[in-house]
């Protein structure tokens, strides 16, 4: 089933043409590792997908794109972001104890019930498998645990809201190699339930953890296939001279 | 849910109409001053109004020229400008680039209690400490003079030139500074040859925004200044400026009457020229970035 | 090479004695009010109404008008600079319309008291026909002091890290959510600080409140907000030069409680502000 479609997708931020007629098709319960060089527009893409583009100035955006096959502009952008959630380059807890962090989206969508909310808080940290570092701890602030459990305290903020859909954006970036592992294994073991989308600087993570890989470069797709197939016999030649460290 | 949705967008539309509110009150105060100063008009033209030397409101008929009271605020202004500007641009630099850490705070709180002080204080103050050593000193038979008034208005000016100074001497790049020390010039050199040049617009905002303040202050120039409405001839006798004028003669004119009318007029005319000096000042400190 | 460090000890010295010329005379004109004033404070002063033509008695009504004048201007200007402040730091783009918005707060503070005081007059005491009262007073003072606290505010709203707002955006919260949720509860010493510099001014202003509320001589409290009502600043430039024979002390006891209630008020401002600063979390 396909969960994103892509049609000729041009995106520009004032005049800077970020995006150049991309067409892509991201399938459900997938992990679509995208890498590239710096300026390649992959963040730029991954931010297309929750409409956080929207916040940039100057941003216009023409072609096609649609999440379970609804014209993503048409959809209601609080019901997108809920569906399509995102964690960050930098750990960025809110200002706020571990437990209102997770909690705040929840509550933000109208759940009141302290009960419902709390069971919620519970099952998201154990799914970024953080729960046990932290479950005596719920109201100290979020700013005093290390980088690592920072970000997997923001991947459990993002699941508390229930989407279906996972956007990482560079999520090791800033963090430790045990770190790193564990955000990694928390990804794989998501794979199941949710669809997600990786963007990442390290060609290695994305050929550890993608099911398929796709190439940016100066904002166009140059190619998306398995990862096995992208990493052993790329197609294209500028795939292959990215991934063997010939530039970016 | 469509409660929810109902109240954020009241809430959105009513931030709306806060935003606009500043554009509304401006508005607002420009058409209540002309309403009510234009009128004077019909008893006297604008040019007879400016440049007319006699201010006689209560005479019969009246005289209604402002010319001496522009004088008398331009006098104390360019006074306390002479006082302010010198002393003012040299504490910013001195708080900016030599004073250390600690003082620099300490100062720089102690500026901010001065700004604070309220007119009528100083005003106050100065009537009892200033205003009989000027009299003294230059033998007059009066110390409530022009020269009073700019002394207390620099110390209402400085503050204002200090701390916008000081904020334009903080905001060059680094690396002039680092430029010219690595060329062997002393921090003194740098300092006037690199820093105040570069930090120059912000400089003139600073001194405008300071003269704006003064030409605007009403309670302490109309404790010591002497309110004497002729063309000051010097500047140790009395003299009367705009403000002082509205605030002294406002309580005695009768609502609707020309002397009430001719009071709004200069209303109008300090309006107008501290519109002119804030958005020049303004263009100043953009001019930098 | 001499020379240069000797013109340079030579201009660090002017610059210093500059500064000194305007801190010194600061720290004068405080000791000489408290040491004038003090003698006067007693809880007679701060609690009698004037008595004999102000020449004896207490201050007490000029002090409870300023404290309606200062807490109504608040009321005035406070939710309506906050929300504009909110609307210029999370809603307005970059365009004409938000230079205006710009120019139209830069020439507000500009605009000299007096001026103000006859704005006041001409819409609140004439047009409205409040008359001279506590609330004409106030919604002066207000417009007055607009322009701080929507500076202030707008400072404080623009300090909050962006990246919390594409947080709280990224999980589906809506706009006004975030910002009453995260933005606002992150900016409220900055709006207190604002607030309270707003309060030091409005107490201090006498011209604004010369047409529209003063009274000078009023030996009783005032019992609405329609009544006039005497005033701290308004009630020191009386017994300094309209009254003769006010004793001297009554004249320093005077400004001494006006000088006090506003250096308190921008101490505590500072205060807030500073620890802030130095307690922030991000």
């Amino acid at each position: 089933m396909v969960k994103f479609n892509a049609k000729n997708l041009n995106i520009w931020f004032g005049q800077i043409h970020a995006l150049k007629g991309v067409n892509i098709e991201i399938e459900a319960n997938e992990i679509l590792s995208v890498i590239g060089p710096s300026n390649s527009g992959k963040t730029s893409f991954l931010r297309m997908l929750n409409r956080l583009n929207d916040l940039d100035p100057g941003f216009k955006m023409s072609g096609w794109l649609e999440y379970d096959k609804e014209d993503i502009k048409k959809i209601n952008i609080e019901s997108l972001r809920k569906r399509v959630g995102m964690v960050f380059a930098l750990p960025l807890p809110l200002p706020l104890s571990i437990f209102e962090n997770i909690a705040y989206g929840v509550k933000m969508h109208g759940e009141k019930n302290r009960q419902r909310v709390a069971e919620i808080v519970e099952r998201s940290l154990k799914q970024a498998y953080i729960w046990d570092e932290v479950k005596d701890r719920l109201n100290m602030s979020a700013f005093k645990l290390s980088g690592g459990q920072q970000q997997r305290l923001c991947i459990a903020r993002t699941l508390a809201v229930e989407p279906d859909v996972i956007l990482f954006d560079e999520p090791c970036s800033g963090l430790d190699p045990i770190s790193t592992a564990k955000v990694e294994e928390a990804m794989l073991k998501l794979k199941k339930d949710y669809t997600i989308v990786l963007v990442t600087n390290n060609v290695k993570q994305a050929a550890r953890v993608g099911d398929r890989t796709a190439f940016f470069l100066s904002g166009e797709l140059i190619e998306l296939d398995r990862t096995e197939k992208i990493f052993t016999a790329p197609s294209d030649q500028r795939t292959d001279g990215y991934i063997r460290g010939k530039f970016g | 849910m469509n409660l929810r949705k109902f109240k954020e967008f009241s809430i959105e539309k009513l931030i709306l109409i806060c935003g606009l509110a500043s554009i509304f009150f401006v508005i607002l105060i420009f058409l209540f001053l002309t309403k009510e100063g234009l009128a004077v008009f019909k008893s006297v033209t604008p040019a007879n109004f400016i440049l007319g030397k006699s201010w006689y409101p209560i005479s019969e008929p009246a005289r209604l020229g402002i010319l001496p009271l522009i004088f008398g605020s331009l006098i104390v202004t360019l006074g306390a400008a002479i006082i302010s500007i010198p002393i003012g641009v040299a504490c910013a630099i001195y708080i900016a680039e030599i004073a250390p850490l600690k003082i620099k705070e300490i100062l720089k709180a102690g500026i901010e209690l001065l700004a604070a002080i309220p007119s009528v204080v100083l005003g106050f103050i100065g009537m009892v400490t200033l205003v009989p050593w000027v009299k003294s000193t230059f033998n007059l038979p009066t110390g409530l003079t022009a020269l009073s008034g700019a002394i207390i208005l620099a110390f209402m000016a400085m503050p204002t030139i200090v701390s916008v100074a000081e904020d334009a001497l903080y905001s060059v790049p680094k690396s002039y500074k680092e430029g010219a020390f690595a060329l062997g010039a002393t921090h003194w050199q740098t300092i006037y040859r690199v820093l105040l040049p570069a930090a120059s617009s912000g400089i003139v905002a600073a001194v405008m925004l300071g003269i704006g303040r003064v030409i605007g202050e009403t309670m302490a120039v109309m404790m010591i200044t002497g309110n004497a409405a002729v063309i000051p001839q010097s500047i140790l006798v009395p003299v009367r400026t705009l403000t002082a004028t509205i605030a002294a003669e406002m309580g005695e004119a009768v609502v609707g009457s020309e002397h009430y009318f001719a009071l709004f007029a200069i209303g109008i005319v300090l309006f107008i020229m501290s519109f002119i000096i804030n958005v020049t000042a303004d263009l100043f400190l953009h001019k930098r970035k | 090479m001499r020379n240069t460090q000797r013109s340079q000890k030579i201009a660090f010295f002017l610059l210093f004695l500059a500064t000194l010329l305007i801190v010194l005379p600061v720290g004068l004109i405080v000791v000489i009010i408290v040491q004038k004033g003090l003698p006067a404070i007693n809880w007679q002063f701060l609690s009698d109404i004037p008595r004999q033509g102000m020449r004896t008695g207490g201050i007490f009504p000029a002090i409870i008008g300023t404290l309606y004048l200062v807490l109504g201007a608040v009321a005035f200007a406070l939710p309506i600079g906050l929300l504009a402040a909110v609307y210029l730091s999370e809603y307005a783009k970059d365009n004409l319309l938000n230079r205006i918005i710009k120019l139209a707060i830069i020439n507000l503070s500009g605009v000299p008291s007096v001026v103000y005081g006859l704005f006041g007059l001409a819409l609140f005491v004439v047009f409205f026909k409040f008359g001279a009262s506590i609330l004409s007073g106030s919604l002066t003072l207000g417009i007055m002091i607009l322009p701080i606290i929507i500076t202030t505010s707008r400072e404080a709203l623009e300090s909050v890290p962006q990246s919390f707002r594409e947080v709280s955006l990224s999980l589906g919260a809506s706009k006004w959510q975030t910002i009453r949720h995260i933005v606002l509860p992150n900016a409220i010493p900055g709006i207190l600080t604002g607030t309270i510099l707003g309060l030091g001014r409005a107490a201090g202003e006498t011209a604004p409140i010369l047409f529209t509320v003063a009274a000078f001589y009023l030996p009783r409290l005032p019992k609405s907000i329609f009544d006039q009502a005497m005033a701290l600043p308004y009630h020191l430039y009386v017994i300094s030069t309209q009254v003769p024979n006010v004793d001297e002390k009554m004249r320093y006891g005077t400004a001494l409680v006006l000088l006090f209630l506003v250096l308190v008020m921008n101490l505590v401002a500072i205060i807030i502000r500073y620890n802030f600063r130095k307690k922030k979390k991000w």
